[in-house]
């Protein structure tokens, strides 16, 4: 934290403002907006990634040279995220693919399309 | 184990066991996110389970929820001006800036309190379909590391202003500091992908 | 409430252990009290945050797990070999299948593997204690509790009869009401927490502890195998702990995660309980591999061979051990396309796991191999597990799956790679580090008994198991009078009784060698064989670890040591040591929270909120605690330091 002496840190002024920012765009996007579901979708889970990432970087200090703590906090975080998509996805994949589509259907359209999205969609969780 | 002190930088970061105390923490926090991905992942498996019961996109209103994640964003914002007074070295700073964190926290709180009853009245409950069973565990144990949340910093409190700021309490607070930002974030993914979505499809 | 509603009734094999238990509680606290040990207890140990104590500790309660869990197998294989005799009921097998596997993967081979990382890997890396001492403490008692829990379930409320796996909708509710499953929830809950603990513990203490000098990739192996564990443990646990509290919730609270009703999906428990479920398979094999790869380097008197791909193949294990878990219930119907992407991740799995084969194979080769009982113990590993390994990428093929599945191919399979792989381990690493803990050697010759009984027995207890897989005789069955299966069960019981013979000759030269083993005198145990800095520290270690810590900068440092005439100890560089001070909260707090885990068990609500508030107590009074431990002065490091090194 370099500029620390007086008054309120710019970084966390401009995090507060990024993250109310996002929350409305998300907000309206998902309310108000005539996108397509999936649009809708895949943009308010990338915002939420965003506003993690405004959290870890601007508010909790993730790479500061100063803990000692090297690349571990931010490499706890990246796989944390990483195996929560695959979980999400993962589980999406088991759970669903069979028993939503009553045949075996290997190669079937709506079962392929379906496995390509959920990891974009559920990256974030 | 207390080996070399540092004379600079962060009290919360001089002594060999305050940076092992925030590393384990972060460690601790790596585990916090796959504990609610499973609960996500559960969540997002039972979407659209409600049985008898009504759908989310009955009873989710966009005001309410707008209002928590408002009051927990702020509170988040506050939470960082709260450390970066005791990186000052003010303690009566960071002591305000904490008690308004810990008031908008107990205000977000009361609004999911009074949701959870609303919705037990429209006749989604714990125990009405599993999709509910997945929403109300998803956002109440987020509900219940807030309180948890609550009651740790004002024990913390009372520990700062009886001993000051020393490498321990400092610690201490910086610990807090990354949990309640960390709820920010767990929440900002209840918002979207249970709120939003719910409402969008 | 009645005391016959609670306590379990009519079986007169329950009415036995009942007594047992009784008996030997009152000859223990007899003894306690007549030798005045009372205080000495409560001083030395129940309040400890030394690792090598807490490491005993694990370790007996391993053990005495290892008997408990071996006593069920042998229960269940007398009624497999004789099934007209009436030796069991079927309710009292399914608890029996059941006790013994959740006891035998939980409570005995993760503690006996953390018991030893908690003794071995600080004295591996030169530290003197676990980043947090205190939460070390927390977590043997957690664990400890949680074990306790789930052992009193077969007298006091009847035990879980689910299955280790504890598949809903059987194990729900509506179809498995009473304390039973809940035992399960909650032994497995308490004793998780600490489990989590630990792997955060070790990985701080790795991380951040090493001596000045030692990078990562000079570490001892076994010490790497601990840091990727601690990884999976950090990651896969918590999965266990949401998957077990969203079956409680269903069972005490009325929830419909699971259930046939309210649109549950019961085949999502599966689906979570795997994916915690594989790297937890991964989680007490990982450090079994670290063990044997010490083991194997110091009798072979080399170098690990490829210390470096040892390495980097435990780290993709630990990475593929996440994307593999749907291999346990290929059978469920997900269909084709979900069965084939996890069939080709879990043949991947064979292929870091075949590179440390050929490491091992290769460190062995033209090498002075000295045949010790740890060795042996080794060197037979590597045959078996392989047995294992290869029929487990059998059933890793989908298709061929369903075949296989839930048959006693997949028992004999899951037998030979945790056996041959852990158990094999734990008395490997037991035996070779016993003088380090004990500060003297078991007896080699007594040693060997056991390791060949217990060796013959098993491969004649499991070997025949596949075979009856293939006959198509299916797991966890109850009457097995089949003409065709009945020579080969009959074969598998001796097997299984050999195993338990082996088991009992490695425990009576416990006490045969604490009667009469030479006592140590050099800290290097196996004839001046030891090249970590383990071997380096006097016997018995004293409790500061190390007086002054060495500079490391190389695999093996205490081969050079030794080779330049050097130890670890400079009475110059003598500075006062910082230690914890020993502390009666963790085993307070966790009786606390074991007493609110009870209180859930029968649903006594009232019960369970007093013992949370008492566990909430416990954690403010931690809070305020503001004790930095002490220093030891440095005269008593030189009075201490010069009477074990003969100075």
């Amino acid at each position: 934290m370099a500029s620390s002496k007086k008054g309120i840190p710019k970084n966390h002024v401009i995090g507060f403002i990024l993250s109310l920012v996002m929350t409305v765009a998300a907000a309206w996007a998902a309310i108000r907006s005539d996108l397509p579901v999936t649009w809708v979708i895949i943009g308010i889970m990338v915002l939420a990634l965003l506003q993690a990432g405004v959290q870890l970087f601007m508010f909790m200090h993730v790479i500061e040279a100063g803990s000692g703590g090297g690349h571990v906090p931010w490499n706890m975080m990246f796989h944390g995220f990483a195996l929560a998509a695959i979980l999400v996805a993962g589980s999406l994949f088991t759970m669903s693919f069979g028993f939503d589509h009553g045949d075996h259907g290997g190669g079937s359209g709506g079962g392929d399309e379906q496995f390509e999205e959920q990891p974009e969609e559920h990256a974030g969780h | 184990m207390a080996a070399e002190e540092l004379k600079t930088g962060p009290l919360e970061y001089r002594s060999q066991e305050g940076r092992m105390g925030i590393l384990g923490f972060w460690i601790f926090l790596g585990a916090e996110v796959v504990l609610f991905a499973t609960l996500f992942a559960t969540y997002a498996v039972l979407f659209g389970r409600t049985a008898d019961a009504p759908t989310p996109a009955e009873l989710f209103e966009p005001g309410i929820v707008l209002i928590m994640t408002f009051l927990l964003l702020t509170s988040s914002f506050t939470c960082g001006l709260a450390v970066n007074e005791m990186r000052k070295g003010n303690t009566k700073g960071l002591t305000i800036w904490m008690v308004i964190t810990l008031a908008l926290g107990v205000a977000f709180l009361g609004f999911e309190i009074y949701e959870f009853v609303h919705y037990a009245h429209e006749g989604a409950t714990l125990q009405s379909s599993a999709y509910w069973s997945a929403f109300f565990v998803l956002a109440g144990t987020h509900g219940l590391h807030v309180t948890l949340g609550i009651g740790w910093a004002i024990l913390l409190l009372i520990q700062i202003a009886k001993r000051g700021l020393t490498n321990k309490t400092s610690r201490k607070f910086f610990v807090i500091s990354l949990y309640w930002h960390f709820l920010d974030v767990i929440w900002i993914f209840i918002f979207t992908s249970v709120y939003l979505i719910g409402m969008v499809i | 409430m009645h005391i016959t509603d609670i306590l379990v009734t009519g079986e007169p094999i329950i009415y036995a252990a009942m007594v047992s238990i009784a008996l030997v509680t009152v000859a223990i606290v007899f003894l306690l009290t007549y030798f005045k040990k009372w205080g000495w207890l409560w001083r030395e140990w129940l309040t400890t945050v030394d690792h090598k104590k807490i490491g005993i500790m694990y370790i007996l309660s391993a053990l005495a797990m290892l008997f408990r869990g071996g006593m069920d197998a042998m229960m269940m294989r007398v009624q497999l070999a004789f099934p007209n005799l009436g030796f069991l009921d079927s309710q009292h097998y399914n608890e029996i299948f059941t006790t013994h596997g959740t006891i035998m993967i939980i409570f005995m081979a993760m503690p006996f593997l953390i018991g030893l990382m908690n003794i071995i890997v600080p004295l591996q890396i030169g530290a003197r204690d676990f980043a947090f001492p205190y939460l070390n403490a927390l977590s043997f008692w957690s664990f400890f509790f949680g074990a306790m829990l789930f052992n009193i379930s077969f007298v006091i409320g009847g035990s879980p009869d689910a299955g280790w796996t504890s598949y809903t909708p059987l194990s729900g509710a509506a179809m498995s009401p009473g304390p039973g499953q809940n035992f399960y929830l909650m032994g497995l809950q308490l004793s998780g927490i600490g489990t989590l603990a630990t792997g955060i513990n070790l990985m701080v203490t790795i991380l951040k502890m090493r001596a000045p000098g030692m990078k990562l990739f000079h570490m001892p192996i076994f010490t790497w195998s601990t840091l990727v564990t601690c990884f999976i443990i950090v990651f896969a646990f918590p999965i266990l702990t949401v998957a077990l509290a969203l079956l409680t919730i269903d069972r005490i609270f009325g929830s419909q995660f699971f259930t046939l009703t309210g649109e549950g999906l019961p085949m999502m428990w599966a689906n979570l309980f795997w994916m915690w479920g594989h790297p937890e398979v991964y989680i007490v094999i990982l450090p079994a591999f670290g063990i044997f790869s010490e083991v194997i380097a110091t009798f072979a008197k080399k170098r690990l061979f490829g210390y470096n791909a040892m390495v980097w193949s435990m780290i993709i294990i630990a990475l593929l051990s996440f994307l593999v878990w749907v291999h346990h219930f290929f059978t469920m119907g997900a269909g084709a396309f979900v069965n084939s992407v996890f069939s080709v991740s879990t043949m991947l799995i064979a292929v870091p796991t075949g590179v440390k084969i050929f490491n091992w194979l290769a460190t062995l080769y033209k090498s002075k191999i000295e045949f010790t009982v740890p060795m042996l113990w080794s060197l037979s590993f590597i045959p078996s597990f392989i047995l294992g390994g290869v029929t487990g990428v059998m059933l890793g093929m989908a298709a061929a799956d369903y075949q296989f599945h839930n048959s006693y191919f997949l028992v004999a399979h899951f037998h030979y790679v945790l056996i041959a792989g852990t158990v094999f381990a734990c008395f490997a690493g037991l035996v070779f580090w016993y003088p380090k803990m004990f500060g003297h050697k078991m007896n080699e010759r007594i040693g060997k008994w056991a390791f060949w009984l217990f060796f013959a027995g098993f491969h004649v207890c499991f070997f025949p198991q596949y075979f009856l897989g293939l006959d198509g005789m299916p797991r966890r069955l109850f009457i097995t009078n089949i003409a065709e299966w009945l020579p080969l069960n009959i074969i598998s019981t001796v097997g299984a009784f050999g195993m338990g013979l082996g088991f009992a000759v490695f425990v009576y030269n416990i006490y045969y060698s604490y009667r009469y083993s030479e006592r140590e005198t050099t800290g290097d145990s196996w004839n001046g064989n030891g090249r970590t800095l383990e071997w380096a520290t006097t016997t018995p270690v004293p409790f500061y670890n190390f007086a002054t810590v060495p500079y490391v900068d190389e695999i093996d440092p205490y081969v050079r040591m030794k080779e330049e005439g050097k130890t670890t100890f400079d009475e110059t560089k003598l500075k006062p040591i910082h230690m914890p001070s020993y502390t009666g909260q963790p085993i307070i707090m966790m009786s606390f929270l074991g007493l609110a885990s009870f209180g859930l068990i029968f649903e006594w609500i009232p019960v369970a909120i007093a013992g949370l508030i008492g566990g909430v107590v416990m954690m403010i009074v931690r809070s305020f605690d503001y004790d930095d431990g002490y220093y030891v002065s440095v005269e008593e490091i030189k009075r201490i330091e010069r009477k074990a090194r003969g100075l």
